[in-house]
């Protein structure tokens, strides 16, 4: 099913992912609500993880007064993102708290208090579309400390840099939103259409490319208008594409398999055939950045469920902790039988409430006892459900049987890595066997093993290095009294005393320069995190 | 499992359970079950209760000895699905211990013995079947005219009840062979089809389901109407029934062109015997068949293949019993090799090739 306006390219008839689930996406409870502007609370937590990658470093200490969209914290490493202060105020703790993460643990966290001041920093100046080059463009994004923002939480500079390396030829915009219940990309894609336009536009620039696909699905016909409309004369070669309503259309590589008819090889980058993805949240972000200078700071986030007064589509700051933005919204009704960050599909119980929302935070849900799935476990019947539901074409209850029997490479090779823990077997067993817990915590495992696996190896390789180095040393030392014995003896045939001995040639294996061919560490882990579903 | 360990996502589920599962194929048998019991009368309604009854029996019976909880497995449906399996392949006046024999076969044998629900590798309806079929041969094959409910000449509640549990020679008298034991014999005594066919074949009684047969497999147009029902609720898919079906009506179809003497035509093989009956409720079983869209294909055709050699040249007439165990045999091989092709590799599993590539 396609939608096009007259003036675009006629959608081709779009290619259908196998599998899939269609959940009852229950959007219905918040997308008639407009964006509303969460008033400033009175405490901010900042992690200093928000993103794939290595912790950012703080620059600023205890005590320190502090500007709205002041750097707080500085990305590590080529996978990693800067933190910026969400208001002005004072910085009264850098220390460890919950993090908005299922375990719960604490990270190291910046904890602000607002002045309600909302001074701004000096901000850099803006960006203008024509002018300004990829490079700046890129910079911008990375200073700005933008990543993806359905969920993935990768450094969008990162992924605007990958035209160094590829032969780009189209942006995917992913505005499918499939996870049930969120509706904050369907909101930000109605009310601020010309700003995600323009972001888009400036992604474009950055990237080099000028086709331009944007998929929505089509249960949003408002979003699809309204995109429509605002793309109209800010963007040349685009497609607007209504595509299917199936869970997980959002899964940036079957999503590009729906809109373009290509597959991404296994293991591979959509960049490996041609084709960039970005979130709409993630253009709206950029267009902030590039225009106005902005660092992101908030974000927009769905809170839903039968459980909360008041569904609502709300724009909180970064580091607002999730207490306060359900109490904004209402409070609760009775007790939820699960609060999660992000959708019901893919999205994480939330430990403590206390913890704050992130980046990648696109939904609070709060759902009631009859929302959510059952819990007694069955024993698998082998009806083919989670079969049929797979979108990525494996055999989830054999990869579950061999978990389970911790025959984890035979798991592997029947696809365990290439599963994209969407949860769509899950969804679909009839006997509610936790599936995709198991892919998690096999896959988690794995990577547990390569880590040890390689431990071990770069010790054997040491211990190889030192028993090497000291074979050369003993070596040197039987030439050494070898050529002594062999002077001695010349020295007896020409009766000539002689008191120097020879000193151990520079060239001696003693002193050769140290290895230096010792292999990365991390160089060989595999990236098992997936590009989540939105 | 703690519950803590539960809360795992998705957290939103499609709310089937394995009992909603039973349940939409009991829903499904309904329409030739009702008219089974209804043409074969009293002796036909004892018989399934008893053998439904006796499946419960041994169902709890089993789940105590193993330990398991009676309350969680005694109702999800499963062994109430057997024993009614079960009993529509039973011929319609045999005795109440044909029917308790085969539920005991079935559950005991067929499901506990090989760890319970899921984990058998054999159909228990069929093992009891055919288990049954060997054993008491003659009892399995005594035939009767249909005799509807309430009319003339059928039997009376007070009869049916001695029919199925005293046994009551009165009515051996109409007793009949089905139409494939008839024609197989026949054909044997080197008649043609052309003048065997006429005596004992009518493709509407067939269809309708006037003909002797077991309980739940006589009338061809109320079993599709349960297949169908399956398909539209998605219990099942079309591979296993329809490559079933298709590789039958090929191969009948060639040999009835070859010899239409020797070979009846296709219409005879779907609509006579329990070939569509086995095609949507045996042969589908979750448990039992691959689990993959291509591999149940293979199955579904392995399947027809096999009943059309043991119909037509094999001394059983009634071929498609063995056919699906010896299917359900090769399943766990079906399964193992015939996957579906994973995301982003061919289908030798390794990854596709990049058609930009890097620079
Ligand atoms: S959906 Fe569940 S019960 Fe069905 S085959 Fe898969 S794991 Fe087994
Ligand atoms: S979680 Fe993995 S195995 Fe399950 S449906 Fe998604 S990709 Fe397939």
């Amino acid at each position: 099913m396609s939608f096009a306006f007259p003036n675009f390219r006629a959608a081709r008839k779009l290619l259908s992912i196998r599998g899939g689930v269609h959940p009852n996406d229950q959007k219905i409870l918040s997308s008639e609500s407009a964006i509303e502007q969460m008033p400033l609370p009175n405490l901010l937590r900042i992690p200093l993880q928000q993103h794939i990658g290595a912790l950012a470093e703080p620059v600023v200490a205890k005590g320190d007064i502090v500007d709205k969209g002041q750097l707080l914290a500085v990305g590590q490493g080529s996978v990693s993102a800067s933190i910026h202060a969400p208001t002005s105020g004072l910085i009264v703790a850098i220390s460890r708290f919950v993090a908005p993460h299922p375990s719960g643990l604490p990270v190291p966290t910046i904890t602000l208090r607002p002045d309600r001041e909302e001074r701004w920093t000096d901000l850099p100046s803006p960006l203008d579309l024509e002018k300004s080059t990829p490079e700046e463009i890129a910079k911008r994004v990375a200073s700005a400390g933008i990543v993806g923002m359905g969920g993935a939480t990768f450094p969008s500079s990162v992924k605007l840099n990958l035209r160094n390396r590829f032969k780009l030829e189209t942006l995917i915009i992913n505005a499918a939103e499939c996870e049930p219940y969120l509706t904050c990309d369907d909101r930000l894609l109605r009310e601020r259409s010309a700003d995600v336009a323009d972001g888009i536009a400036f992604m474009a620039r950055a990237l080099d490319i000028n086709k331009i696909i944007i998929g929505i699905e089509e249960n949003k016909p408002d979003a699809i208008a309204a995109m429509s409309k605002a793309v109209e004369g800010v963007l040349a070669n685009v497609q607007i594409v209504a595509i299917p309503t199936r869970y997980p259309m959002g899964s940036e590589k079957h999503l590009v398999q729906v809109l373009t008819g290509q597959e991404t090889p296994a293991r591979g980058l959509t960049a490996d055939i041609g084709i960039i993805v970005h979130n709409g949240a993630t253009a709206y972000a950029i267009h902030k950045a590039a225009r106005f200078g902005h660092p992101l700071i908030s974000r927009i986030l769905t809170v839903s469920g039968r459980a909360v007064k008041r569904p609502a589509n709300v724009e909180v700051l970064i580091g607002t902790p999730i207490v306060d933005i359900i109490t904004h919204c209402g409070g609760l009704v009775g007790t939820p039988s699960r609060l999660l960050l992000g959708g019901p599909m893919m999205g994480q119980p939330i430990a403590n409430t206390r913890s704050p929302v992130v980046k990648g935070s696109n939904g609070i849900l709060a759902l009631s006892h009859n929302e959510t799935r059952r819990d007694e476990i069955m024993p698998c019947i082998r009806c083919g459900n989670c079969v049929n539901a797979c979108p990525s074409g494996l055999t989830p209850l054999d990869m579950n049987a061999r978990i389970r029997n911790e025959e984890l490479d035979s798991a592997v090779d029947i696809g365990l890595l290439d599963c994209v823990s969407c949860g769509a077997c899950s969804y679909a067993c009839p006997s509610n066997i936790p599936l995709v817990q198991s892919f998690n915590y096999a896959k988690g495992k794995l990577i547990v093993q390569q880590r040890t696996k390689q431990r071990q190896e770069e010790t054997k390789r040491l211990a190889k290095q030192r028993n090497d180095r000291m074979e050369r040393i003993a070596a040197a030392k039987r030439e050494a009294m070898a050529r002594r014995k062999a002077e001695k003896a010349a020295k007896l045939k020409k009766h000539t005393p002689e008191k120097e001995i020879a000193p151990p040639s520079s060239s001696s294996p003693l002193i050769a320069a140290p290895n230096k061919s010792a292999e990365p560490l991390e160089a060989s882990v595999e990236p098992l995190i997936t590009e989540a579903a939105q | 499992m703690n519950s803590q360990s539960l809360v795992c996502g998705p957290h939103a589920h499609s709310m089937t359970s394995i009992s909603n599962v039973m349940m939409l194929v009991i829903l499904a048998l309904l329409p030739t079950t009702l008219f089974g019991l209804y043409v074969f009368g009293w002796p036909a309604i004892f018989l399934f209760l008893v053998t439904i009854v006796s499946a419960l029996f041994f169902e709890a019976i089993c789940l105590a000895i193993a330990q398991k909880s009676i309350t969680r497995y005694l109702f999800d449906g499963s062994a109430l699905l057997t024993g009614w399996l079960v009993a529509m392949t039973l011929p319609p006046w045999a005795p109440w211990w044909i029917g308790v024999l085969g539920s005991g076969i079935a559950i005991i044998i067929g499901k506990h013995l090989y760890g319970g629900l899921g984990q058998n590798p054999f159909n228990p309806a069929m093992v009891a079947r055919i288990m049954l079929l060997i054993s008491f041969p003659l009892h399995m094959t005594t035939w009767i005219m249909p005799a509807p409910l309430l009319s003339d000449g059928a039997p009376g509640i007070i009869e049916g009840f001695t029919i199925t549990f005293f046994g009551d020679a009165k009515f051996d008298a109409i007793s009949q062979a089905s139409v494939l034991d008839y024609v197989s014999a026949e054909l044997g005594r080197s008649r043609t089809l052309e003048s065997i066919l006429p005596e004992t074949f009518s493709y509407l009684n067939l269809t309708l389901g006037q003909v002797p047969g077991c309980i739940g497999e006589t009338s061809a147009l109320l079993i599709l109407i349960g297949g169908v029902m399956l398909l539209i609720t998605r219990t099942i898919t079309w591979h296993i029934p329809v490559s079933l079906i298709v590789t039958t009506i090929v191969l009948a179809s060639i040999c009835n062109i070859l010899d239409p003497n020797r070979y009846p035509d296709a219409v005879f093989h779907l609509t006579s015997g329990s070939l569509i009956f086995c095609a949507f409720f045996i042969a589908t079983d979750y448990v039992t068949s691959p689990t993959a869209p291509t591999a149940q294909l293979v199955y579904g055709v392995g399947i027809a293949l096999l009943t059309f050699v043991i119909r037509t040249w094999a001394a059983f007439p009634e071929g498609v019993g063995f056919a699906i165990l010896f299917m359900n045999a090769c399943t766990p091989l079906i399964d193992h090799f015939i996957r579906p092709r994973v995301f982003g590799r061919n289908r030798s599993g390794k990854p596709l090739l990049t058609n930009t590539g890097g620079k």
